[in-house]
């Protein structure tokens, strides 16, 4: 089984997010770098298929120079090599314009697996890896909860909404997003830690792959939510806060 | 320009989603002289439709549709664009548009923008969405000829929906050419005795910012203390401290208790989309930026850990 995972490198959930002059990108200087959460489980479920079936595990990243810390990520804690689609303007590209650039450079390695996670924290648009199921002319299935592989038939757990699932077959080829929680990821040890430099990283610049870029809309600005409603804000020391709440919760919400 | 508004359907029921998204695209026809069509794929459900004001209800001459697969659905909706040649095809953000509209995007070539929360027609197109974990705000202006748009849940108040009359208008499908490779089965619940947090009165809510599975009796004798039952966020369900079946957001219950209490619970779009209707919300978390707050009535900026024991004392 040769399996494909795409993985992002994104500003970590605790990391500062400062709006540019420009009012239209995020000033990355003060960003914390980590690999996409959801897609650490992609990896995981990647690695514990390639457990049962042999193969190998290929990550696949796009993005700029620094997401060379996510592919030595991924290499550690067991892929077999790594492909960098090297990119510094990911931000305002479609995801149309970034799946097309992925295919190209993965089109002719028939994976028999695609695997994604559900969504990137930053962007969060949740289709890459379903486009690619299309340019690729694989079969797919979304927010994926379990795999079973039997016989080239691979049977999928699917989440759908308010506590419901559905099981679906999947003839291979197959490009999966993985859903959270479908797994525990795990850390990489020494020994995956000390094999990074004997693992193969293909480079390639996006502008070497010969794909056009029409995101069909322009990024106008970026900006902090309009609240709402009106919220109050309770500050202070413990007792404080302890003091205000309680008043809240008996007198204005009035619990019994 | 002609919009087409998918509307989706299981069980016999539409959508809730899609009935707001036909709000948005009678609110572009009120500055633009937009033709609206939806589409509908359970044709014994088109009937619904035909109160709205909208120009056609497209709908197909048999059941081949009304399960989905997401194969069938795509070359259907390609034939459909084929035919009426739309500018607009709207969805509201399902996750069954999650799951087959990246694909459509695909095989039209035209550009998908997903989980959008408002529109604004004017000389140009623009739309508002969350990015960041809904930490921000991304406006952008659409200049492609022909675009798919996703709206989020709540985005537009199905109240507002225009009644009106129209036609249905049946098409017929060939759906030879679709590849058998995605088989779908049945559908089933895992936890059915789960708790209904749907009905509580009060609900407290843990999240990530709990810190570790040992502190989770903390807030325990709090909901003892004011009777309220225990939800939870994604991260903490996932990392097994407590179970699936009480989790609140897009993936798990919907929830709009009088009290919704928010414990280390940042916000994500997913946790909100399943509370935001709640009808106060106490939001306690360290991040004084945490998206919580945006739609809290109080904002605790603080350490949970102190306070909960404190405040459950004082109560």
């Amino acid at each position: 089984m040769k399996i494909c995972v795409l993985i992002k490198q994104v500003a970590s959930e605790d990391s500062p997010l400062k709006i540019k002059d420009n009012q239209r990108t995020i000033d990355k200087t003060s960003l914390n770098l980590v690999t996409n959460e959801p897609d650490t489980y992609a990896l995981e479920e990647a690695l514990l298929i390639k457990e049962k079936t042999e193969g190998e595990v290929v990550i696949c990243t796009l993005g700029p120079e620094s997401s060379q810390q996510v592919i030595k990520d991924g290499l550690a804690k067991g892929a077999d090599k790594a492909i960098h689609i090297v990119c510094d303007n990911t931000d305002t590209m479609s995801p149309l314009d970034l799946a097309k650039l992925i295919t190209k450079k993965i089109e002719n390695e028939n994976f028999d697996l695609v695997l994604s996670g559900l969504q990137s924290n930053d962007y969060g648009f949740a289709q890459l890896g379903i486009i690619i199921s299309e340019l690729l002319n694989h079969s797919h299935a979304s927010l994926v909860m379990g795999t079973e592989i039997n016989n080239n038939i691979l049977k999928v757990k699917k989440e759908l909404e308010n506590g419901w699932f559905q099981w679906a077959e999947l003839n291979l080829p197959a490009t999966l997003s993985i859903q959270s929680g479908i797994n525990q990821p795990r850390y990489a040890t020494l020994k995956g830690i000390m094999s990074v430099k004997n693992k193969p990283v293909d480079k390639v610049d996006y502008t070497d792959l010969g794909v056009s870029q029409n995101p069909g809309y322009e990024i106008n600005s970026i900006s902090v939510p309009v609240k709402s409603k009106e919220t109050q804000m309770i500050e202070g020391s413990v007792d404080d806060i302890v003091g205000e709440l309680t008043d809240i919760l008996k007198n204005k919400i009035k619990i019994n | 320009m002609k919009i087409l508004v998918y509307i989706e359907s299981a069980n016999n029921k539409i959508h809730p989603v899609s009935m707001e998204s036909l709000v948005a695209a009678q609110q572009i026809k009120k500055t633009n002289n937009a033709e609206i069509y939806g589409v509908i794929f359970d044709k014994n459900q088109s009937n619904s439709l035909a109160e709205y004001a909208l120009d056609g209800i497209i709908t197909p001459d048999n059941d081949m549709l009304s399960n989905y697969n997401p194969l069938s659905y795509l070359e259907a909706f390609n034939q459909i664009n084929n035919k009426y040649n739309p500018n607009l095809i709207i969805f509201g953000h399902t996750y069954e548009t999650r799951d087959w509209v990246p694909r459509l995007s695909a095989k039209l070539d035209i550009p998908f923008i997903s989980d959008c929360i408002s529109i604004d027609v004017g000389s140009d197109m623009t739309i508002c969405r969350p990015i960041y974990q809904a930490k921000l705000v991304q406006k952008l202006t659409l200049t492609s000829e022909k675009s798919i748009l996703s709206f989020q849940a709540g985005s537009f108040n199905v109240e507002n929906l225009e009644n009106g009359s129209c036609d249905t208008v049946v098409e017929s499908f060939d759906l030879s050419s679709v590849q058998d490779t995605i088989k779908m089965g049945e559908k089933f619940q895992e936890s059915a005795g789960g708790v209904d947090l749907t009905t509580a009165d009060y609900i407290i809510s843990i999240g990530r910012g709990i810190g570790k599975e040992e502190n989770i009796p903390l807030a325990n004798e709090l909901a003892n203390k004011i009777n309220a039952q225990i939800g939870a966020s994604r991260p903490v369900v996932d990392a097994g401290w407590l179970d699936h079946s009480i989790q609140i957001g897009s993936s798990g219950q919907t929830v709009s208790p009088k009290l919704y209490f928010a414990l280390g619970i940042s916000g994500a779009i997913q946790h909100l989309v399943g509370m935001k209707g709640s009808k106060q919300i106490i939001a306690i978390n360290k991040d004084k930026n945490a998206p919580i707050f945006e739609i809290a009535d109080y904002a605790v900026v603080g350490d949970l850990l102190e306070i909960i024991p404190k405040l459950t004392e004082n109560l």
